[in-house]
């Protein structure tokens, strides 16, 4: 099915099922530890050796010289696999780094080994005995330091320039220009990356944990030179991604090269404490933003730099992605750099280049509603465009940016925040409230599934997409009873198994549009099949398991009784997209407690307002949307890499060093959204919703903590050795 | 001095970080003689969910590892293996524990509840019913952690222990929000379904109260 015109009235619509708030239907094996995943398929492979990896101890140079002698003795071992023995090891399209180091080490931890053992004591015991002599190599690690030679990245200038910023900023009455920075964060997922290997001839089988099963699919035979079809991955559960698990990483390519060496299946899950320098991470970025307003608030002029770094061959954080299309402005410039550090490899990390641009943005805004003496929504709402300001042909598909604004200070109770910083306490607390748009585009992307209608009525859904948290499964399934007219217990869904039509996967908040469109597309397909085959007139309707026209009606489960009826389709996208611009928009809100002796900074409440078209199943999507914001709360107060710039590591490298939000740092949060259908974005008419929640929270933080304190604070986290020594008197 | 102090703790940090920086030939290791011979093997009886069990294990085995490598009990998940995420956590003898922390022979004859022992899908647990209601968890793999945390904590506050945020440490804590967040802390959920577990719990706990 091709989407190139905006969706009519369709078979969703009915939201007899869609829209509803109904319990995932996976929870009932999540909640009794039944639901296997990647370290744990002894339902495929009983017995399988183990896998355990060793990484770099230096940053950037080579291997001397590797013994494994001493391990391969070891009680247990039954294989060394380092790059001397493993044969040709390639990389994939989408690593930056390759996934088997030696002899030359790019990266701090990058896998140079892998033992395999019987049991996983035997294994990790032999891994302390291989040997491995490096020579280290002067390496780049220091963003601050290496900004000033960043220069463009592989693919060209990454710049965008409108009307006249510089003189339209030289101008401007009212202006600003300040420098932000945000620190390098990890996903930090709970289940680390980890694959179960196994070959059969030259066939090789994947039980993984994976967010974008094709891509990895390809990029496996990439690595190991072998034809696509010689690939199986399978990754029905995945234990949280966040963008960290969207690529092959070295769990999967040493489990195949053990299994190869061994001859047995293998199991390797990445040791916590290598997973944050082996794998990649969200680089961190220094920001420039400019901001010229006249006295009544309408902005003139804005242009938003960045800087990051990444390894040789990397990519940029495009935190100014947003800076082109929030705001209205005829003068506006935005410029990406990218710097080369031998730090691990960048990636995307939930809501990539908007989580860290609004982060910087969103207290330029607020900043710059203080210096005009305005009240930052109303300053907001004052800058508000229905066009692409680029563009401004292109209009946006929705935009209900006010409205999210307007609902939200309502709702929170903005009226009553005291613009003068640090003027409310509450005994010792210092209190402030503080608020900042969210923004996040709307990516569709192709995606397939199979859907088989059976003897008892029960209709199964096939697609390679992933459920990474994200209520997939469910969404699935009521995508599925909505359009073929049965209850939603009667439909299976499966996942994750690339051996399934090619589906959107898990990234940049596309997956549920785009999966359930092509879940849809799928189903209508089959609804042609037994129409047809009916002879029924093409309005027939599907509803109660029955096929009804006129006075004719038929069951569903009749239609398969002498064999499953089959119909497999994709979705796929026209250039609506550029004819539209679609982006999803959220006013959030929080309230802050900031502690007059300590610092300690404590949140009280939390508001997001979200408009992002059909909102599939409200009880999962609002899911999405408070563990965006619990994430924005450790973006903004607590989670940050520590570079040892002269090492070239990351210092903090396991849960207890990287520190993220736990419960006690978590009030109740409140999500609203928004009513909004998009008939441009796909037959679904809905969007993406996951990273809009992250988006523009930890701005919201920080300027809660602004309002409570009086201490402005551009560089994140929000630690209280930023601002302790500037708090106000205690009375 | 006070360089030298800053020189010599980065050091510890450095070696107590990088695990793997003990793979490079260092001549402390260079002494350490190679373990050839076999892993001592020791035989270790317990009641799992109710089961009685006995296993002849590898010393090293986590009770952790126990479960989940050696009686497919894969539902009390490995998250770090360091005692950092509660993902692991269990009920030894009414006690709520991080697996990953303890030796499996530690716990001759110890009565252990997992996930598994809790309920299943057919015949859930009061708790796991509220978390599927209140949607309290995403990727699923704190799950059953947050869960046997959960029941726990509901019992620690039953039985009158005081917590960090217990204004009294004799009088009875009740199971207010803040009460169960600050117990639950140790189990972290990246997923961030904190307030939805939160209220998973309040359910329960008001059920019960």
């Amino acid at each position: 099915m091709k989407f190139d015109q905006p969706a009519g009235q369709n078979a969703i619509d009915q939201l007899k099922v869609v829209g509803k708030p109904i319990d995932r239907i996976d929870g009932p094996l999540k909640t009794t530890g039944q639901a296997l995943y990647a370290y744990e398929r002894h339902d495929v492979q009983a017995r399988p050796a183990y896998g355990y990896i060793l990484g770099s101890t230096i940053a950037k140079g080579r291997i001397r010289r590797l013994r494994t002698d001493r391990a391969r003795s070891a009680p247990g071992v039954l294989a060394v696999v380092t790059a001397e023995n493993a044969g040709t090891v390639g990389k994939g399209n989408f690593n930056t780094a390759k996934l088997l180091g030696g002899p030359e080490i790019q990266h701090y931890h990058q896998a140079v080994a892998v033992v395999v053992a019987e049991t996983f004591e035997q294994a990790r015991s032999a891994a302390q005995l291989v040997e491995v002599d490096y020579v280290k190599a002067k390496g780049a690690f220091d963003l601050a330091e290496a900004k000033a030679g960043a220069g463009d990245p592989k693919g060209g200038p990454e710049q965008s320039s409108t009307g006249d910023f510089a003189g339209a900023f030289a101008s401007a009455p009212v202006t600003l220009d300040e420098t932000y920075s945000t620190p390098d964060q990890s996903h930090a997922m709970m289940e680390p990356h980890a694959t179960l290997a196994s070959w059969e001839g030259d066939k090789l089988t994947l039980w993984t944990s994976n967010q974008m099963i094709a891509w990895s699919k390809g990029d496996i035979a990439r690595t190991f030179g072998i034809p696509p079809e010689n690939v199986r991955l399978d990754s029905p559960y995945i234990g949280g991604g966040f963008g960290g698990k969207l690529f092959i990483r070295s769990d999967a390519v040493m489990a195949a090269l053990a299994s190869k060496a061994s001859g047995r299946p293998v199991k390797v899950a990445l040791q916590r404490p290598l997973v944050i320098n082996n794998t990649t991470h969200r680089p961190a970025t220094i920001q420039r933003i400019r901001i010229g307003a006249a006295r009544d608030g309408r902005i003139t002029a804005i242009g938003h730099e960045s800087w990051n770094g990444d390894l040789e061959g990397g990519s940029t954080e495009v935190a100014t992605q947003q800076t082109k299309l929030l705001y209205a402005g005829a003068n506006r410039m935005t410029s990406q750099k990218l710097a080369v550090l031998d730090l691990p490899e960048g990636n995307a990390m939930r809501a990539p280049g908007e989580a860290p641009g609004l982060m910087a943005l969103e207290i330029a805004m607020d900043e710059m509603a203080e210096k005009l003496n305005m009240d930052p929504v109303e300053f907001r709402v004052l800058n508000d465009t229905q066009v692409d300001p680029e563009k401004p042909e292109r209009p946006f598909s929705t935009r209900q940016f006010v409205a999210c604004l307007r609902t939200g200070a309502e709702r929170f109770g903005w009226s009553r925040r005291n613009p003068t910083p640090a003027s409310v306490r509450d005994g010792r607390w210092l209190i402030g409230l503080g608020m900042a748009a969210g923004f996040r585009n709307n990516i569709v992307m192709k995606s397939g599934a199979r859907v088989r209608l059976d003897g008892q009525g029960v209709v199964t859904v096939e697609t390679d997409m992933t459920d990474i948290g994200t209520g997939t499964y469910t969404i699935i399934a009521q995508t599925a009873a909505e359009t073929l007219g049965i209850p939603v217990e009667r439909v299976v869904v499966k996942l994750g198994d690339s051996d399934f039509p090619a589906a959107a996967g898990s990234g940049g908040q596309w997956g549920a549009n785009s999966s359930t469109a092509g879940v849809y597309a799928a189903c209508m397909k089959l609804r042609e099949q037994i129409v047809q085959t009916l002879g029924y007139p093409a309005d027939a309707s599907f509803t109660g398991g029955r096929v009804r026209a006129g006075r004719r009606n038929v069951t569903l489960a009749s239609l398969a009784s002498n064999g499953p009826l089959v119909a497999e389709d994709f979705i796929e996208f026209g250039n609506l997209g550029e004819k539209f611009q679609q982006s999803t928009f959220a006013g959030h809100f929080v309230e802050v407690a900031v502690d007059s002796f300590t610092g300690e900074t404590r949140i009280r409440r939390m508001l997001a307002v979200c408009a992002a078209g059909r909102i599939l199943n409200p009880k999962t999507a609002r899911s999405q949307v408070i563990g965006a914001m619990t994430m924005g709360v450790g973006g903004a107060l607590m989670e940050e890499l520590a570079v040892d710039t002269r090492h070239g590591f990351f210092v903090n490298h396991d849960l207890a060093g990287y520190e993220v939000p736990v419960h006690a740092d978590i009030p109740h949060q409140d999500v609203i959204f928004l009513d909004e259908v998009d008939d441009k974005s796909s037959p679904m008419k809905a969007k993406g919703i996951g990273e809009l929640g992250l988006c523009g929270v930890g701005a919201a933080v920080a300027n809660a903590v602004y309002n409570a304190t009086g201490v402005r604070i551009r560089d994140y986290p929000l630690t209280l050795d930023k601002y302790l020594d500037r708090l106000p008197a205690i009375a | 001095m006070a360089g030298e102090l800053e020189l010599s703790r980065r050091g510890v940090l450095m070696v107590g970080g990088a695990s793997a920086a003990l793979a490079t030939v260092s001549p402390a290791e260079a002494q350490t003689p190679p373990p050839d011979t076999a892993p001592t093997q020791m035989a270790v009886s317990f009641e799992i969910n109710g089961a009685d069990r006995t296993l002849e294990l590898d010393t090293r085995t986590t009770l952790l590892d126990a479960l989940r490598e050696h009686l497919n009990l894969t539902g009390t998940k490995k998250g770090c293996d360091h005692g950092q995420c509660g993902a692991c956590t269990v009920i030894v003898d009414g006690q709520r524990i991080n697996s990953c922390l303890s030796l499996a022979v530690m716990h001759e004859g110890a009565k252990v509840t997992t996930i598994e022992g809790l309920g299943t899908p057919d015949d859930l647990h009061p708790m796991q019913a509220a978390f599927i209601k209140h949607d309290g968890y995403q990727c699923g793999y704190c799950t059953p952690g947050q869960i046997c945390s959960a029941v726990a904590v509901l019992d620690e506050i039953r039985q009158g222990l005081p917590s960090h945020v217990s204004a009294s440490l004799t009088d009875r804590p009740r199971a207010t929000n803040e009460e169960m967040r600050e117990r639950m802390s140790g189990n972290i959920c990246r997923c961030g379904a904190y307030s939805n577990i939160a209220e998973a719990m309040a359910e329960v706990a008001g059920a019960r109260a």
